[in-house]
């Protein structure tokens, strides 16, 4: 909503208060203004002149030479190249001597030899919004209506000694789509009072009813309705000063009847609608639900096509107007108007929005209903609309309004006491000072004698309903810097992460300090890309967004390493090789086609790696990431959630994964192994599509890693006893998993066998095709005592005994 | 014999002088001192001397012996010093070359700024709630006091999945689904991260997808005063200790009253910068009491206990924090950009 400083004067004194304090005051007051503007955008010394005389410039084609009376009782010589300029005309003149906008200093000159002494301007020379204008005003100088006082100084002619406030307005103060609700805001925030508009009508001899029948059928739809007969309006043009305050608001100028409507629809936030009552049969108004198949030509000359669900207005049988949204054509305001059904009413918000939303169609008017206007200000604009009327296009107002109610406004009434609004606002105010601000609100208030307040709230200000909605005003107007500041009282409550979170940040920490870098990547991404990993999918859908932004945020993520990808892509891109990546967040997966439920969300860990793991430098070879790094970040990472003895890995195969380098992640549970994601090398097919180094991927679920991790760390005593530590190199078939080798060990030495590890791995001529050797560490300590030497060989026999019996192992010697 | 002494002592001085290496030092060591050595042969003869001569001979011969150890002993000093010098000579590194580094990543910056943010508050005594991203259109609205086709929904263009379910706008549905399951117990103190989802035009200060701290206090005695007190807190632990706040009145449907936040700004402390616009401060987050209607459709009695509840972006603080130029950069996980994180 754009405000004119001057034409808000008229309804409140704005004295001493000029436009960019009174801006702060109401931003501070909880109506932001956006900004100040400047109607005069430099301009001086530019009068209204009269055109005497135009004659052609003897040595340009273009050009004419004007004699102008610019009131000082010289006349002016003025060259001009503007098409439209002709004798007779009012324009105005810059005079030597005067500025337009950008600095633009108006010299006495000579042009193709014929001296000029000023310049006739254009509405864009003089900084004015020429769009609003009609077009041939754009496209040459500006021509002023018959009568506009000559010499008079452009800037009071135009109105443009003014600056126009920008109101940015949240939904609840749509009262201030209005001069009047504005002024009201003012009031509030000042203590001055608010002077209304004039509207009281001089009716003729005649009565509306005998002209005009209204009947409202859709009466959940229509609160209200009021129309008012005028007889014998003259359309012409609108007076300068209404013409500026339209354009200063941003409405554009049409004709005297239509500026009216718009004018006190900017006075009073009521929109209003003027019909042609001479294409209305009978006058009669029927306001009802569009039927199936209708259609109307709306004033845009657009053909819309009507749904039941929308409110229209018709005559006898077709609708001539939307209701609140925009008018029909048929019964369009034109030049050859006489007569007039001029309408004001209260449409109900949510039909208004609904209509105006599904056809693409908001209006100055649409805006206001989606609101809900003042049902207290319904028939007072009518009245002030036929009043200008009657002043501005010479018409006969008719007697009386025809109105049809069907909802009686109920202003609300609110109790609430002074303790309440300290006890929530943490001040200490007192009953005066609350009642010194409802008085400057202008609600009308009882207050008994515990200081408890009943307030009956103006119709204007329907958004307050509620004790919270009193105290809000109570608040803003006291002022948000005024309230103290206080500590919560009451016991303080311990703050903390819970498992799942803490476990999240000990991740991110632990990779964040290896040298892996946390992504956030889209939620979104494209059908494709969910597909690439169905292993990680399972059976699940992804979940499609009713209207994607575009095909490749479509859905939503069913993988991290999918999202993963396409940051390793994109840095390769960037000349970036190596990466080395981490994601810890959702993907959502559903069964079902259309949702009816939420899907399910899945907290994941994702990593990539891909390129060097060692850059090279002087004093080291490069290194290339591989599987085992990968998989050492699942066992590490595992490891310090204290679920090493938990999990295990077994050679999988899943799509778009390298078939011999991919492991699958499984995770003893309470209801047995569960495999919980997996860790492999990205498919070399995959790879070279994607330009990239060898990549490996890790994905992992979280919930059972939530659920199982050991997060009770308890200290161990330190071994008292020697360790006896003893070596064994085995040769197996080249199949046989390492693990399987360690994992025997371990069974067969029991708790006497404190750890083993694989040292080596050897495949060679010597051992023969198909063959690996193995060697190992084995560490046997026993914690109440020292092991004797011939305990250990012992056991170690029969471990060896046992990778025998169980691998057909051979001990290599 | 005593002839035979001195002329020994002679001959080993005289080799000892030209010796020029360990292993020869050793050799002459052996030669003159050893136990088959050229003095041991001397003094086995001794027995033959008498018992005058004896001591005297003994005397000279410990003489001899003391005056080779003596040179002995020099020359060793010297070669393990020649020996140090040409080590240390053929160990001299240039140390200007660089060392080996410790592995170096980041945690993403608006997780290190979400993490702080938490922290913060945690130390207020909040916890943190979570809730799901894809959220039906009851908790993301209408127990928010958003009943469909109210004019406010125009604040938040979203994302729909189906008619009821679509991706949060915010994060306050957890803050719903808190009051729910604490059923009617107060207090609340629980913050409310995570990804919000808002259907908007990808540029430098606008991403479809962001991320949001909620904050919700539900209790007995509530007051407004006590979230200007808390935010005070949180933007001097955020911002430092001469940072200040400014409310302004504002819209929220869930909120009554409301009010947008501003701080000192960080850039110009308060002065009026380019960043601020000239104004000295920023905005930074959206507050108020929580609506008696959202009070009650969480299980509370709005006459009984009161709240508060904010919101902030942590884009929007992280932009500020760290100066950074085109929200894009969070999501589009540069390596040039992520690895500027790496660092304190």
């Amino acid at each position: 909503m754009k405000v004119s400083y001057q034409w808000l004067n008229e309804y409140i004194s704005l004295e001493g208060l000029p436009a960019e304090e009174l801006a702060e005051k109401m931003t501070r007051g909880g109506i932001e203004i956006d900004g100040v503007e400047q109607l005069n955008k430099g301009v001086s010394g530019v009068v209204v002149g009269y055109v005497k005389s135009k004659e052609r410039h003897p040595d340009a084609d273009k050009l004419n030479v004007c004699k102008v009376d610019v009131g000082t009782g010289e006349e002016l010589q003025i060259v001009c190249g503007a098409k439209n300029v002709d004798a007779g005309q009012l324009v105005p003149v810059a005079v030597i001597g005067a500025v337009l906008p950008g600095d633009f200093k108006i010299k006495r000159a000579k042009l193709r030899g014929v001296e000029s002494q000023g310049m006739i301007c254009s509405a864009k020379e003089l900084g004015l919004n020429d769009k609003l204008l009609p077009k041939e005003q754009q496209e040459g100088i500006l021509v002023l209506p018959t009568g506009t006082a000559i010499g008079a100084p452009i800037g009071e002619v135009l109105g443009l000694d003014d600056e126009v406030l920008e109101l940015d307005l949240t939904p609840n103060r749509s009262d201030c789509l209005s001069m009047l609700g504005a002024a009201y805001e003012v009031a509030a925030l000042t203590g001055r009072d608010v002077k209304l508009p004039n509207n009281s009508v001089l009716h003729a001899a005649i009565k509306t009813e005998d002209y005009v029948s209204v009947d409202v059928q859709a009466t959940g739809q229509c609160h209200h309705y009021s129309a008012r007969y005028i007889k014998g309006v003259k359309i012409g043009e609108s007076p300068l000063w209404l013409k500026n305050r339209l354009m200063a608001a941003g409405i554009r100028p049409i004709n005297n009847v239509v500026d009216v409507t718009n004018y006190v629809m900017l006075e009073y936030g009521q929109p209003l609608h003027a019909f042609d009552a001479d294409k209305i049969p009978g006058g009669k108004i029927v306001v009802r639900p569009a039927r199936e198949g209708e259609t109307l030509v709306t004033l845009d000359e657009q053909e819309r096509r009507l749904e039941p669900h929308m409110l229209v207005i018709a005559d006898g049988n077709a609708p001539i107007a939307l209701a609140g949204v925009m008018g029909g054509a048929s019964t369009e305001v034109t030049g050859d108007t006489v007569n007039l059904i001029l309408e004001s009413a209260y449409f109900d918000g949510g039909v208004v929005r609904k209509t105006s939303r599904q056809l693409g169609l908001r209006s100055e008017s649409s805006i206001r209903f989606e609101k809900e206007v003042d049902h207290a200000a319904v028939v007072p604009a009518l009245n002030r609309a036929a009043s200008l009327i009657a002043e501005l296009a010479n018409g006969l107002v008719a007697e009386g309004v025809v109105e049809s109610f069907t909802r009686e406004p109920k202003p609300a009434a609110i109790h609430v006491s002074l303790d309440r609004i300290n006890d929530y606002l943490g001040t200490s105010l007192s009953s005066l000072e609350v009642r010194t601000i409802l008085a400057r609100l202008q609600f009308p208030y009882e207050m008994d004698t515990n200081d408890v307040f009943t307030i009956t709230v103006p119709t204007r200000r329907g958004e307050i309903t509620r004790d919270v909605d009193i105290i809000e005003e109570v608040a803003r107007l006291h002022g948000y810097d005024n309230i103290p500041t206080t500590l919560i009282h009451g016991d303080a409550i311990p703050g903390a992460l819970t498992k799942p979170q803490a476990i999240r940040r000990e991740l991110r920490k632990r990779l964040a300090d290896s040298g892996l870098y946390e992504v956030v990547s889209y939620s979104f991404t494209s059908p494709a890309r969910t597909a690439l990993f169905p292993v990680l999918t399972g059976d699940a859908k992804h979940v499609k967004l009713s209207m994607p932004m575009s095909e490749d945020r479509s859905v939503l993520r069913t993988t991290l390493i999918a999202q993963l990808l396409e940051t390793a892509i994109y840095n390769r891109n960037r000349r970036n090789e190596t990466s080395a990546l981490f994601e810890i967040g959702s993907v959502f997966h559903t069964r079902e086609e259309t949702l009816t439920k939420l899907p399910q969300e899945k907290h994941r860990f994702a990593a990539l790696l891909t390129g060097n793991r060692k850059e090279k430098a002087w004093n080291e070879a490069p290194a290339a990431y591989d599987f085992f790094d990968a998989k050492g970040i699942v066992e590490t990472l595992l490891s310090v959630l204290g679920l090493s003895s938990k999990v295990s890995y077994a050679a999988a195969n899943p799509e778009h994964f390298h078939p011999g380098r991919t492991a699958a992640v499984t995770l003893e549970t309470a209801d047995g192994p569960v495999v919980i994601g997996y860790v492999g090398q990205l498919h070399p097919a995959k790879q070279v599509e994607w330009d990239l180094a060898d990549t490996y991927l890790v994905e992992l679920e979280l919930a059972p890693i939530y659920e199982l991790a050991d997060d009770h760390l308890v200290y161990k005593p330190l071994p008292r006893f020697p360790a006896i530590e003893r070596d064994i190199a085995v040769v197996v078939d080249s199949a046989v998993p390492a693990a399987g080798l360690t994992a025997v060990a371990r069974e067969k030495a029991g708790e006497l066998l404190e750890s083993v590890s694989v040292f080596d791995v050897y495949t060679g001529e010597r051992l023969g095709e198909g063959k690996k050797s193995v060697a190992m560490s084995l560490l046997y300590r026993h914690a109440e005592r020292t092991l004797t030497d011939e305990e250990v060989t012992s056991l170690h026999a029969e471990v060896v005994q046992q990778l025998e019996q169980s691998f057909g192992a051979e001990l290599r010697k | 014999m005593k002839e035979r002494l001195e002329e020994l002592r002679g001959e080993a001085l005289r080799e000892l002088q030209e010796v020029e290496s360990q292993g020869a030092l050793n050799d002459l060591r052996v030669k003159y001192l050893g136990k088959k050595g050229a003095l041991t042969e001397i003094l086995r003869g001794m027995g033959s001397l008498s018992a005058e001569e004896r001591p005297v001979i003994g005397g000279v011969a410990n003489d001899v012996r003391a005056a080779i150890e003596a040179v002995i002993e020099e020359k060793q000093v010297a070669f393990q010093e020649a020996e140090t010098n040409r080590r240390l000579a053929a160990e001299t590194l240039d140390v200007s070359l660089p060392g080996r580094a410790l592995p170096t990543g980041a945690i993403h910056p608006l997780n290190k700024v979400a993490q702080e943010i938490e922290d913060v508050f945690v130390g207020l005594g909040y916890s943190i709630a979570e809730g799901p991203e894809v959220e039906s259109d009851y908790y993301n609205f209408e127990a928010l006091n958003l009943p469909k086709n109210h004019p406010a929904r125009d604040m938040q263009d979203s994302f729909y999945v189906t008619e009821d379910i679509l991706m949060r706008t915010h994060t306050s549905p957890v803050q719903v689904r808190t009051m729910q399951a604490k059923k009617g117990e107060a207090p609340i103190k629980v913050i409310c991260p995570g990804k919000v989802y808002r259907r908007d035009d990808d540029d430098a200060t606008h991403s479809f997808q962001f991320n949001q701290i909620e904050g919700l206090v539900v209790g007995k005695g509530i007051r407004m005063s006590d979230l200007k007190g808390t935010l005070l807190q949180f933007v001097q632990q955020m911002f430092g200790s001469q940072a200040q706040i400014r409310l302004r009145p504002s819209f929220f449907p869930f909120t009554e009253p409301s009010a947008e936040v501003d701080v000192t700004c960080v850039q110009c402390g308060g002065h009026g910068c380019r960043m601020c616009k000239g104004t000295g401060w920023l905005e930074i987050l959206g507050c108020g009491m929580v609506h008696p209607r959202v009070l009650e459709m969480g299980g509370y009695d709005p006459e009984e206990v009161t709240g508060f509840a904010f919101g902030m972006g942590v884009e929007r603080i992280a932009l500020l924090k760290y100066g950074i130029d085109d929200i894009r950069h969070f999501y589009s996980n540069d390596l040039r950009f992520l690895g500027q994180f790496a660092r304190m």
